[in-house]
């Protein structure tokens, strides 16, 4: 796997095929991304490049960050992200890859990003339990249910599905296609929804299992 | 939301002519058989129009051997050929659906003369 970029989510729209299919697409600002360190298998025992996404004022950051930045003599990024590859060789230090040299039409890819967060959620949102009725004497509505068992085993098992913070956590969409590449604009159109909100930051990579 | 406007911008056709509601249309549209290409016309009058941008769409009534037919068409689409607007028609409100529930000389929408 060599494919990857950093992107933002801007938004959904729906667009026309050839063949006058309308079909729904997430546009994606993506890229460009630096590349700030390439690790080797003989170097780190593992191959991975390092990169970083959007610019940022040099006063943002920190003496340690600024150190690292200018070794790699990229300019300060916002966004940094170690990707894993099989093999990190092609890759320099210090050149911007864009959208345009990794996707093209067609291809599959997993998007990446944290969904919308939902706060402190309950069981029927949460896991999609079904509910109690509303009326007709009923006062089981919303609740969770059954802790269990009574004296034997005497205690609630593991993995009980209970209310609890649902969203704001790493969520991957498998093979979604791309439907269209803008390379002068470094956006991106891939087909379906990915997760986050907008403006919410993702990591395209050629998809696992296509 | 500006890059979105303009991925939109783009999927607008400025070829076609937009109906009004009360026109009686001619729309040639494209249909696929297998790997022949034909143009097939559907005839009738605008009753509705829905939509802004490229997501507007246009619903066009006609009667088909005594049975209504109504199809929503989307204005932007590719598969919209040509629309000929054979007659304008006057009318005063935005949705026809009245003319539902008319058969015969009922159903029938008053021609607007335009001047020229």
């Amino acid at each position: 796997m060599k494919k990857f970029i950093l992107g933002k989510k801007i938004g959904m729209t729906q667009i026309f095929t050839e063949e006058g299919l309308s079909i729904p697409v997430t546009a994606v600002q993506a890229g460009p991304v630096s590349v700030l360190q390439v690790k080797t298998d003989e170097q780190d025992g593992y191959c991975a490049v390092k990169v970083g996404y959007e610019d940022i004022k040099e006063s943002k950051t920190n003496k340690p960050m600024k150190g690292s930045f200018d070794k790699s003599g990229v300019t300060p990024k916002r966004y940094l992200k170690e990707i894993r590859l099989e093999d990190s060789e092609g890759f320099e230090v210090g050149k911007d890859i864009n959208v345009g040299e990794m996707f093209s039409e067609g291809d599959v890819v997993d998007v990446t990003g944290v969904s919308k967060g939902k706060g402190f959620a309950g069981t029927v949102k949460r896991y999609k339990t079904s509910r109690g009725p509303e009326t007709h004497g009923s006062h089981y509505h919303r609740a969770p249910g059954s802790m269990g068992s009574a004296t034997d085993p005497g205690r609630v098992f593991k993995g009980k599905r209970l209310p609890g913070h649902m969203g704001s956590e790493k969520v991957t969409v498998q093979n979604l296609v791309i439907v269209k590449v803008y390379e002068d604009k470094n956006l991106l159109l891939v087909k379906g929804a990915v997760p986050g909100p907008k403006g919410g930051v993702l990591v395209i990579k050629e998809a696992v299992k296509a | 939301m500006d890059i979105l406007k303009s991925i939109e911008q783009e999927q607008l056709r400025t070829d076609l002519t937009k109906p009004d509601v009360g026109d009686f249309v001619k729309v040639h549209l494209n249909v696929i058989e297998g790997n022949r290409k034909r143009v097939q016309v559907f005839e009738g009058t605008v009753i509705a129009l829905q939509g802004t941008g490229h997501k507007e769409t246009f619903t066009v009534r006609r009667l088909s051997y005594g049975v209504g037919v109504e199809r929503v068409l989307p204005l932007h689409s590719p598969k919209i050929n040509k629309i000929e607007i054979m007659r304008k028609g006057r009318v005063r409100r935005a949705k026809l659906f009245y003319l539902r529930d008319r058969v015969g000389k009922a159903a029938r929408v008053k021609e607007k003369i335009v001047s020229k």
